[in-house]
């Protein structure tokens, strides 16, 4: 399609110089009329309608539902991150946040919606993107077809930090990818190290948990991400920093600066011990 | 058929044409001083509107500057998220609203008389009253954020963003301010189309308008249409945010993809209406430097109406990836692909023009020549984005950004650069520089190019648009940096224009007359221009009257035609007929007044307090505003002539004072109303599109309002209207007292009708702030009565002026043009009724 657009574009600032430069009376009245009906016309009928043949098939399949049985994954985009749900056969969905697993060469569908305000769903590298509408549901089905770390994004202007919405995507063998899920599925590894356990103490009694949850523990909070197994993502606050404790250090304390406009207030007046000791646990969190 | 002209008489004796062209002065001189600012002169008020939307277009490239500052590295913190985004709206409405559809009504306002040969505009206050509401409207919007007030939805502005999740008054300023400007801008609409079609020269029949007017009246036309909607839109939101009803809230039973809808059918013609009026100017400039007539004439007229029409049908490829069916996607993607065909029709036609004539080398060419190059790549990638599947991946990333500013830069404002440097010395007789125009070209030319093509790539590898930064190493890093270096680069190009434009030329000779011997009308002025526009309206029958009527120039000069005096001291100009344009009327136009102005700044009082939720001053500035234009109307417009006729010269005697269809207030009220009559039908789109898209709608039982008092109003206010329509033909038989009590029960009718409309909501407890439907009901209802109101006002000014003795028997316009408003009233009420009431039988 590219090629095509660049040889017409071509052909015509050509043909413009062609024009400008002529001598008057090298070509006739009915040469401009067919030059007119010809180029303005006739050509890009043609053209466009050998367009819309090639463009348009692959609509139905683009649109097809995934065959029965196949992997469901709700993704809700809210104000600036991505509420994951695999909805398996099991009474328990999993839940988790920005970021999503998919096993290769098998059929998936996604169930895009949002509580807040309209997001678009989007991983460049596997399909199209789709909007996320309050009050709607849409769907996108796909599959991929290689192994490897994608990045998503939100395509729809949504906000102050609509650039800070990300997420990562891994393409990875089935088996790679059960075993991931059953892990995601299990409650949260307690802390092993004392500071780490200072972490948790600390998580639990600045009241992180009414927002958050971590399963296995007091917290269960829904209004922000699941934060279970945050220490096994590939990134943290949305596909905008490294998961390193240094990096959760930087989110707690300031939170507004990592990302303008957040819910989550900053934790900057904990002490400084505090945070670093949150930030160990919660990476610890694989 | 048209007036057989006869032979033209010799030219009168030098003495009177000296006095003939001292009493033309007086008649049409400007005022001086600080009284400057009350003139109403379609070339003064032009110039300013042109000097604003200039400045706009500084203040908008500014901001986007600002933003490619922002943008030029990974992780930048030049500009904050808040200040990104409150940039890039601002950037985006201020282009679209302040810069592109004003500058080509700016420009149709200064040029379109003298295109046409004629001495103004039809109405010159409408005009100067467009400008002061833009002017005021356009500094608000511009000034909110230097006070981070600014809105920050996006210039789309979609809910519920928009609605619940943004708080502060920045949506409001956009919503208000912008319906205040869409109003300015259909008045100008209203001026143009009735320009177009009532004030060309004798003679110019349908087939010999210059290409620029039917390209401006397509365009304005589409305003008409394309409009309304935005402004039902804008009411419908702000009602939102200011009353909770919840039109576009899920919770309530809305759906925030109305708005989508009313946007994009505002939205997408609007592109249309930019580019026509721009490829307009091509189309003058073309054939001066071709040194020939356009080649195509009839296929450009035809592919301009055909774009028109196409426009309205391709909106929802604004919405490919909300989750639409395959139909729907076919059938918007075809139609998206078939625009490429009129479009293409014009290039070709332009193309093959050049290419019959001898062309000529000039600055202008420079900038049409430029202006293909970058729009032909525009127009192939819109190819490309309206197959959906492609969009899936293109929508709404930066090779979108690309390619609208293809489109748009390419397509309107080189257009527009290459106009400035052909009609410039139209404006004060002087030329612009060649030499910096051809710096600032290549500069904007290389500058855009280095800033733009790249975003193609940054889109494709996935950098979406509206985003304030990006993480380093994703691939956007280096094209990025070069898209800022060309953005500085284009706007140096820009700032060359500009500093020509307003560069002190006291030393600089005058321009010769029509120094590019182009063979359009507007080329008869002299160097500098008089303020009365053509020494004498001419009669015309060839498309280039310079090329192909010999001595043309000298008759005019010479007064040989029509006008050629201002014996009573007035400002005149002719009518004529709308195809075959033959002479009417000699139209007495209104001069100076400062009454615009006021007029605007109310009117501008009421939407600004407004936004401040100022409820109570924001009812009082409307009220002072409606009585300032009551007060004008009243003392300035369907005045009684002293005579019935007069002789226009050639031995033509035209009435003075003519009402009804062959009126201009007539088409102006008939116009406008078409604009009303669009923006209801919006509102009644929503109340289906509910219906369509929720199970809940109408609820079941249904709540409200009743059959009752929706068929009472609308018998009560087909009664109002018959007895409008009876008046009429009472005042036109002269039964003055059948004619007083005949207005007088259709005005009691109308309020007792529009009283019992409210009634039917009202009485079965309707709560709008509930749920969608009664939302809908209400708001049908409320705009209705609003509609029925000003009727009232208007029925009972009938009543005044006949007792005033400002309307007659035989000088009727006022109640002529006010049964036209209720014809279209009457018709927007039994709509109502029979939706409120009767579509719940239905569904």
């Amino acid at each position: 399609m590219t090629g095509g657009a660049i040889v017409i574009w071509i052909a015509v600032i050509a043909l413009a110089i062609h024009a400008f430069r002529a001598r008057p009376g090298s070509h006739s009245g009915r040469h401009a009329n067919y030059l007119i009906l010809g180029g303005g016309a006739i050509v890009p009928t043609i053209v466009l309608t050998a367009l819309l043949i090639y463009g348009l098939a692959p609509i139905p399949a683009l649109l097809a539902p995934a065959p029965e049985g196949s992997l469901k994954i709700a993704v809700s985009g809210e104000q600036w991150w991505w509420r994951v749900r695999y909805e398996t056969s099991d009474a328990d969905a999993v839940v988790l946040a920005n970021e999503i697993h998919l096993p290769v060469g098998e059929p998936v569908e996604f169930r895009l919606e949002s509580p807040d305000v309209i997001h678009s769903f989007w991983i460049p590298a596997l399909g199209g993107k789709v909007d996320m509408i309050p009050g709607r549901v849409n769907r996108l089905s796909l599959t991929p077809t290689k192994i490897g770390v994608f990045r998503g994004a939100c395509a729809e202007y949504c906000g102050t930090s609509h650039a800070l919405m990300s997420f990562y995507v891994r393409v990875e063998e089935k088996a790679a990818f059960d075993r991931w899920l059953m892990r995601q599925r299990a409650t949260a590894l307690p802390p092993s190290t004392p500071l780490a356990k200072r972490g948790q103490a600390s998580f639990l009694a600045n009241g992180c948990g009414a927002c958050h949850a971590i399963r296995g523990t007091p917290a269960d909070g829904v209004v922000g991400p699941d934060l279970t197994h945050v220490g096994s993502r590939l990134s943290i606050g949305a596909g905008i920093l490294p998961n390193k404790p240094k990096a959760f250090v930087h989110w707690i304390a300031r939170t507004d600066q990592a990302k303008p406009g957040v819910l989550m207030p900053a934790f900057g007046m904990l002490p400084k011990a505090d945070i670093e000791a949150l930030a160990v646990y919660l990476e610890g969190l694989r | 058929m048209s007036i057989d002209p006869g032979p033209l008489t010799a030219a009168p004796p030098e003495e009177v044409q000296r006095a003939q062209t001292e009493r033309l002065l007086e008649a049409w001189k400007q005022p001086t001083g600080w009284r400057y600012w009350s003139a109403v002169n379609n070339s003064v008020v032009g110039l300013w509107y042109v000097a604003m939307t200039f400045f706009f277009l500084l203040f908008g490239g500014v901001l986007a500057l600002l933003m490619r500052l922002q943008l030029a590295r990974p992780n930048n913190d030049f500009l904050s998220a808040d200040l990104y985004n409150q940039a890039f709206t601002v950037h985006g409405s201020v282009m679209m609203f302040l810069f592109a559809i004003p500058i080509f009504e700016a420009i149709a306002v200064m040029f379109l008389p003298q295109m046409l040969g004629a001495r103004e505009l039809p109405f010159p206050r409408l005009s100067a009253f467009g400008f002061w509401c833009f002017l005021l409207g356009g500094i608000f919007l511009c000034g909110s954020i230097f006070f981070d007030a600014a809105p920050r939805g996006g210039w789309f502005m979609y809910p519920p963003l928009t609605s619940k999740y943004q708080s502060g008054i920045g949506a409001d300023i956009w919503l208000l301010g912008f319906s205040f400007i869409e109003i300015a801008a259909i008045a100008a609409a209203v001026e143009i189309i009735i320009g177009a079609l009532k004030t060309r020269p004798p003679g110019m029949r349908i087939n010999l308008i210059p290409l620029y007017i039917w390209y401006v009246l397509v365009a304005a036309a589409m305003i008409l249409f394309a409009f309304p909607p935005l402004i039902a839109g804008s009411l419908l939101l702000e009602v939102e945010r200011a009353f909770h009803w919840p039109f576009f809230d899920p919770a309530g039973g809305g759906d925030p993809l109305l708005w989508q809808h009313l946007f994009w059918l505002f939205g997408h013609p609007e592109v249309y209406i930019i580019f026509l009026p721009s490829v307009a100017l091509m189309a003058m400039i073309v054939p001066t430097f071709a040194q020939r007539p356009i080649v195509g004439y009839g296929w450009i007229v035809l592919a301009a109406v055909g774009i028109g029409f196409l426009s309205f049908g391709l909106w929802v490829h604004h919405m490919f990836t909300t989750g639409l069916p395959g139909i729907s996607l076919g059938l918007f993607s075809a139609a998206s692909e078939a625009v490429a065909i009129p479009t293409g029709v014009q290039i070709f036609c332009f193309i093959a023009t050049l290419a019959a004539g001898r062309t000529v080398r000039s600055v202008p060419m420079l900038y049409a020549f430029g202006s293909l190059v970058i729009f032909v790549l525009g127009g192939l990638t819109g190819v490309m984005v309206a197959v959906a599947p492609f969009n899936f991946q293109a929508h709404d990333t930066f090779f979108v950004v690309a390619h609208l500013h293809y489109v748009l830069i390419g397509g309107a404002l080189f257009p527009i650069l290459a106009g400035c440097y052909y009609f410039f010395p139209l404006i004060n007789g002087k030329k612009l520089s060649d030499k910096l125009g051809k710096i600032a070209f290549w500069l904007a030319f290389t500058g855009f190019n280095v800033a733009f093509l790249p975003m193609h790539l940054t889109g494709l590898r996935g950098m979406p648009r509206r985003v304030f930064t990006y993480q380093a190493g994703l691939g956007f890093d280096a094209l990025n940096l070069v898209s800022t270096v060309g953005a500085f680069i284009l706007a140096a190009g820009l700032a060359i224009v500009f500093w020509d434009m307003v560069r002190p030329k006291k030393k600089q000779s005058y321009s010769e007359r029509n120094p590019w011997n182009a063979g359009t009308l507007e080329w008869t002025q002299e160097m500098p221009g008089k303020p009365w526009g053509m020494r004498s309206i001419p009669e015309i029958d060839s498309r280039y009257p310079l090329w192909e009527q010999p001595n043309f120039l000298r008759d005019v000069d010479e007064g040989r035609f029509y006008l050629a005096d201002a014996e009573e001291g007035k400002r005149e100009s002719i009518l004529t007929s709308v195809i075959d344009a033959r002479p009417e009327q000699c139209l007495r136009l209104p001069g100076p007044t400062f009454i615009t102005l006021w007029a605007a700044l109310t009117m501008g009082g009421f939407f600004i307090f407004g936004t401040f939720s100022l409820w109570w001053p924001s009812l009082l500035s409307l009220l002072a505003s409606l009585a300032i234009i009551i007060y004008w109307l009243w003392t300035e417009t369907a005045l009684i002539p002293e005579k019935a006729e007069k002789d226009v010269g050639l031995g033509l005697k035209l009435p003075l004072y003519l009402s009804g269809p062959e009126s201009a207030g007539w088409w102006a009220m008939f116009i406008t109303m078409l604009a009303v009559l669009t923006a209801f039908i919006s509102l009644v789109f929503g109340y289906f599109f509910f219906w369509t898209v929720r199970a809940d709608f109408p609820p079941d039982p249904v709540p409200g309002p009743g059959h009752f008092w929706p068929l009472v109003a609308a018998l009560l206010l087909l009664g109002a209207w018959a007895q409008t329509v009876l008046a009429r033909r009472w005042n036109r038989n002269d039964h003055a007292s059948a004619f007083y009590t005949g207005l007088l029960l259709g005005s009691i009718l109308a309020i007792a009708g529009g009283a019992a409309l409210l009634a039917g909501p009202w009485v079965t407890e309707l709560d709008p702030t509930s749920h969608v439907y009664p939302a809908t009901v209400w708001i049908l209802v409320t705009w209705t009565t609003f509609q029925i109101l000003i009727g009232v006002i208007m029925q009972l000014y009938c009543i005044a002026r006949r007792v005033a003795g400002r309307m007659t028997a035989r000088y009727d316009i006022d109640i002529r043009n006010v049964a036209l408003y209720w014809h279209f009233t009457a018709f927007t009420a039994v709509v109502t009724v029979a939706v409120i009431a009767g579509f719940p039988l239905v569904a």
